[in-house]
């Protein structure tokens, strides 16, 4: 009898799980959870910069499997494809940014490193929570479906609302994480609304179901799709500091724990830009002409706001939150021109700019000494006489930001405008432009401060010590911001194979959607 | 003309290394960077003599050229030629610059001061040398980096402020030159399929471009080069970074960096955008002849003599401007020249003026009476260097103003006029200046000024040997610009509704 009805019972469809395709993100996980393991169950102290170490060795090996990915999906006669039920998708879009969040989990460790020991915050849980981080960005990435995205978006940003929150003995610390928390979810909120009314236009939140629905179908009443479009941008606007959505930022950034603010400016905004590019650049590319004018006033706003309000700052920290506000703008303005080559523009602008964002947050970390506490222009007065080569560093670091050629920075600048011209938004382009050099006046203040200053208070300035993980980090972004500059090209092949696809789910032709 | 010796790489690499050398010295042998830099100057400045012995006078094209891929996916490639226009401003730059580096030593720091101008260097020649859009703008903008450090580290009292309007207003004019660059590109692939960044491809393809959209890209280009030359009314950088630079910068900065623009206008203005050229020309000279005049004017009341010397720039390169958009042979050649003879007398005449406030802490006329006395060789190299910015007939001055207004008179008459009257105005402010300054009795430490050391003097003969040499004999200076200046002449008759009015040839050779 049992047996029979045993007989009866319908197995479960399940997705066939292709290990390989999230292989990266399982590197990124099991490191996290083996670090987390290693840690509570060692009864003695690790030796110096093991955490460390072990992150950027996951972090590494994260990047190696992505890449592995590169050869498949990058040949024309295979291309990307989706696993996992049609969740995932794998091309080289996934794998460019797997390799940039890996790349900002490798350095944010390495500037994490003895700032915990100085702060007396020593422990696994920071990296802990930088790799689950990452892992929420590489998830959102690499997403073939709205919910998937929202996953990864609520991966991501739980684990860097504890982050924000690290420091325990600083208040604004405390407050960032606050802040952070109680308007990151807010604007989950919107996304998610988001989410549901582009489910309701399109009866799917499968990014292949609903860009062939959409390729398939003439929306006559079409507003419940646009008033998703809006949302979706909301959402998805706050994570990448989009004005008028920035407001959290010059806050969480200068309270929050230094790397923590590297961290935050690189691979969150990356991870951010990701699905905005996916959603808008991939699946609703038959609808540009509905959500160009919006990412146009965007991306204006971005720039302006952003490049404007870091002149009146006085604490470096704001200063380059406000400037990674308006290096937000120019991602946007890369979004704004609706082409592969724009595509490829937002992600090469990206990758420069996870390079310097870290370096600059990085010589922001050492700067600060113990408590973290010294961001003023002050504390940078005179530094080129006290330590010329982290002067130099930072010099290149702002110069990049500022689009000086001969930097990576003015590459992506570059491919950014230029994308923007061939689409024939000219006055973008001039904006981009004229608050390019109005940021400039930004990095030039800090430059003259460091070099021009003339002594520090007459009072003999304390040493600034420079340890190894650190000037690691820092060397690794200069040199990455100076050779691309001086020959970009694998960096540019790279950025211009990245282009999303929305890759075919068998799944869905099967159940016959 | 392809090249096998990358001998124009060289040029611009030489210094960009000696920059990086010069920086790696260790700490323990800072004696050994001076040396080094005026070891690599003096290299640039022999392959440039090399350059020059090479060329082939005849040849309207570009000479020594090479082409390197870059960024594949741009079509940008690291393109360099030179041809009659640029050969000369090459020269001038491998010739000044270690004159610069002789001349002055830095206050602090020279190991940095030396790299910086080396780099300076390699920045400037690139820009010459370039034939790619994309190289030639980070050419441009790369030199602002070094001159913004050279004038804000090692300048006098304003110098931050100086340096920070000075980078900040370049910067600006070459925002919309990068907008510019981009839309020519991509405008020039939507007619013909292929994105590059070639000059020569672009500039040939004249049909490609609209002309409404040619005359907005004109403008765009010409902003920058507009506050580079400085043309009225974007010249307010000049007076302050030239008076607030150390020596060394104020002398590379006039003598060098402002041909940029000019050059810029040639090279790029008229080459790619000829109808636009011929539509805004107008405006552009009478921009120029304002320029004379109102540089001459200031310039008279200075009471800082840097800086009436900085304002007496404006008023040379007003001369400049007016014979490059009056679009005839002589015209030109007077413009192309006066770059030269503008590069040397200036430079020069910083280099003095630097002696002098090195000596006395003051560059106040008013308080400089008296000087012939006390230092009358100073006295006599200073009147030779004053006479040929007045532009005296017998010194390279005249050759360049001469050529000028007689190139601009068949085409732009009454500025002509009006531009001759700057010429006047010129001696004017100059011989007063000149008079305060060194003429009458020397008070108090003014009458034990030393004179002219041996170095000094080392510094300043080829100088002078150049303003006497060019003003009696240019003509192998001119025989050289000629071919390329007419080359370029006919591009914009062919592609324009101008055509160069017609000199009435008396009997024997015009030279």
């Amino acid at each position: 009898m049992n047996a029979g009805i045993l007989a009866q019972i319908q197995p479960v469809p399940t997705p066939a799980i292709e290990w390989s395709a999230v292989s990266p993100l399982l590197a990124l996980v099991g490191g996290a959870l083996l670090l987390l393991t290693l840690a509570a169950l060692t009864r003695s102290r690790p030796p110096r910069g093991f955490y460390a170490a072990f992150t950027v060795a996951t972090a590494v090996v994260a990047m190696v499997l992505s890449g592995l990915q590169w050869g498949r999906v990058t040949d024309p006669a295979r291309g990307g494809y989706s696993a996992i039920g049609g969740a995932v998708a794998v091309d080289g879009f996934s794998v460019f940014f797997a390799v940039v969040i890996c790349a900002a989990i490798a350095l944010g460790a390495l500037l994490s490193d003895d700032y915990l020991r100085r702060e007396g915050l020593d422990g696994p849980e920071l990296y802990v929570l930088m790799l689950l981080s990452g892992t929420g960005g590489l998830v959102m990435a690499a997403a073939n479906d709205l919910i998937v995205i929202f996953l990864g978006l609520e991966t991501l940003s739980i684990a860097l609302y504890v982050m924000a929150g690290f420091h325990l003995r600083r208040l604004e610390s405390q407050e960032s994480a606050i802040k952070y928390f109680v308007l990151g979810s807010f604007s989950s909120a919107f996304l998610l609304y988001g989410i549901a009314l582009v489910y309701g236009a399109t009866g799917s939140t499968n990014i292949t179901a609903i860009a062939s629905f959409l390729a398939d179908n003439l929306l006559v009443s079409n507003g419940l799709l646009l008033a998703g479009f809006a949302l979706l941008l909301v959402g998805l606007g706050f994570k990448v500091a989009a004005v008028p959505f920035h407001v959290w930022t010059p806050d969480v950034y200068q309270g929050a724990p230094t790397p923590v603010t590297a961290f935050m400016a690189s691979a969150a905004k990356a991870a951010g830009f990701a699905a905005l590019l996916r959603v808008f650049l991939s699946t609703f590319e038959l609808y540009r002409l509905d959500w160009r004018p919006i990412m146009w006033a965007l991306a204006t706003l971005t720039l302006v706001v952003g490049s404007f309000l870091a002149i009146v700052q006085s604490d470096v920290k704001r200063m380059l939150a406000y400037s990674s506000i308006s290096h937000a703008g120019f991602v946007l303005v890369g979004a704004e021109a609706a082409s592969d080559r724009g595509v490829a523009g937002a992600l090469f602008y990206l990758l420069a700019y996870t390079f310097m964002a870290v370096g600059s947050f990085g010589v922001a970390t050492l700067v600060g000494r113990r408590g973290d506490a010294d961001h003023g222009l002050d504390a940078y007065r005179a530094l080129a006489s006290r330590r010329p080569v982290l002067a130099l560093a930072f010099t290149v670091f702002l110069l990049a930001q500022a689009g000086v050629p001969l930097t990576s920075g003015f590459l992506a600048k570059f491919y950014v405008i230029g994308a923007a011209v061939e689409a024939g938004s000219y006055a973008l382009a001039i904006i981009a432009m004229v608050s390019a050099v109005v940021s400039a006046f930004v990095y030039l203040r800090i430059i003259v401060a460091m070099y021009m200053g003339g002594d520090a208070a007459g009072a003999p300035a304390p040493a600034l010590p420079v340890p190894f993980a650190a000037g690691l980090g820092l060397a690794v972004a200069v040199a990455f911001t100076v050779v691309v500059g001086l020959v970009p090209s694998p960096v540019v092949d790279f950025a211009r194979d990245a282009v999303p696809i929305v890759p075919a789910v068998p799944e869905l032709v099967s159940t016959g959607f | 003309m392809e090249s096998d010796f990358p001998l124009l790489s060289l040029l611009i690499l030489v210094p960009a290394a000696g920059a990086a050398l010069v920086a790696l010295v260790p700490r323990g042998n800072d004696a050994l960077a001076r040396p080094l830099a005026v070891a690599t100057t003096a290299v640039v400045a022999v392959l440039s003599v090399i350059v020059l012995a090479g060329f082939d006078a005849g040849d309207a094209g570009f000479q020594l050229a090479e082409r390197y891929v870059w960024i594949a996916d741009f079509g940008v490639a690291w393109n360099l030629g030179i041809d009659g226009i640029s050969l000369f401003l090459v020269v001038l730059t491998g010739l000044l610059f270690p004159l610069a580096v002789v001349a002055v030593k830095p206050t602090h720091d020279d190991k940095a001061y030396l790299a910086w101008l080396l780099l300076l260097e390699a920045g400037c020649i690139g820009v010459f040398l370039a034939l790619d859009l994309f190289l030639f703008f980070v050419m441009f903008e790369i030199v602002l980096v070094p001159m913004y450090f050279l004038i804000g580290g090692w300048g006098y009292g304003e110098r931050v402020y100086a340096a920070l309007k000075f980078f900040l207003f370049t910067m600006l004019g070459s925002a919309f030159m990068l907008v510019g660059i981009l839309t020519v590109a991509f405008l020039h692939q939507r007619a013909t399929g292929v994105l590059t960044f070639d000059l020569v491809e672009i500039a040939e393809a004249q049909g490609a471009i609209g002309q409404g959209a040619a005359r907005w890209l004109f403008l765009a280009f010409a902003v920058a080069f507009a506050v580079k030359v400085p043309v009225f009314p974007l010249h307010t950088w000049l007076p302050d970074a030239h008076t607030q630079a150390p020596t060394a910068g104020s002398v590379i900065l006039a003598g060098v960096m402002l041909k940029l623009g000019t050059y810029g206008f040639l090279r790029f203005g008229l080459y790619l955008f000829p109808e636009a050229a011929t539509y805004f020309a107008p405006l552009l000279v009478t921009l120029g002849v304002i320029g004379i005049i109102y540089g001459a004017v200031v310039a008279a009341v200075q009471r800082d003599l840097k800086r009436l010397v900085a304002y007496s720039s404006v008023a040379h390169l007003g001369f400049i401007v007016l014979g490059t958009f009056a679009f005839t042979t002589q015209g030109l050649q007077g413009g192309v020249i006066q770059m030269v003879n503008h590069g040397i007398s200036t430079g020069a005449l910083f280099l003095l003026v630097g002696m002098i406030s090195d000596r006395l802490h003051t560059r106040e006329i008013a308080q400089l009476g008296g000087l012939q006395k006390a230092a009358p060789v100073l006295a006599g190299v200073f009147t030779v260097v004053m006479l040929s910015s007045v532009g005296l007939p017998g010194l390279n001055g005249f050759v360049g103003e001469f050529l000028v207004l007689i190139g601009s008179f068949p085409t732009r008459r009454w500025w002509a006029v009006v531009a001759t009257a700057g010429v006047i105005l010129a001696a004017l402010y100059m011989l007063w200046a000149y008079q305060r300054a060194f003429h009458g009795e020397p008070q108090g430490a003014n009458a034990t000024m030393a004179d002219m050391s041996r170095r000094e003097l080392a510094v300043m003969a080829p100088l002078l040997a150049a303003i006497v040499f060019l003003g009696v004999y240019p003509k192998p200076v001119l025989e050289r610009i000629e071919p390329a200046v007419d080359r370029l002449i006919s591009h914009v008759e062919d592609n324009s509704g101008f055509t160069q009015p017609e000199v009435a040839a008396g009997e024997g050779e015009r030279e």
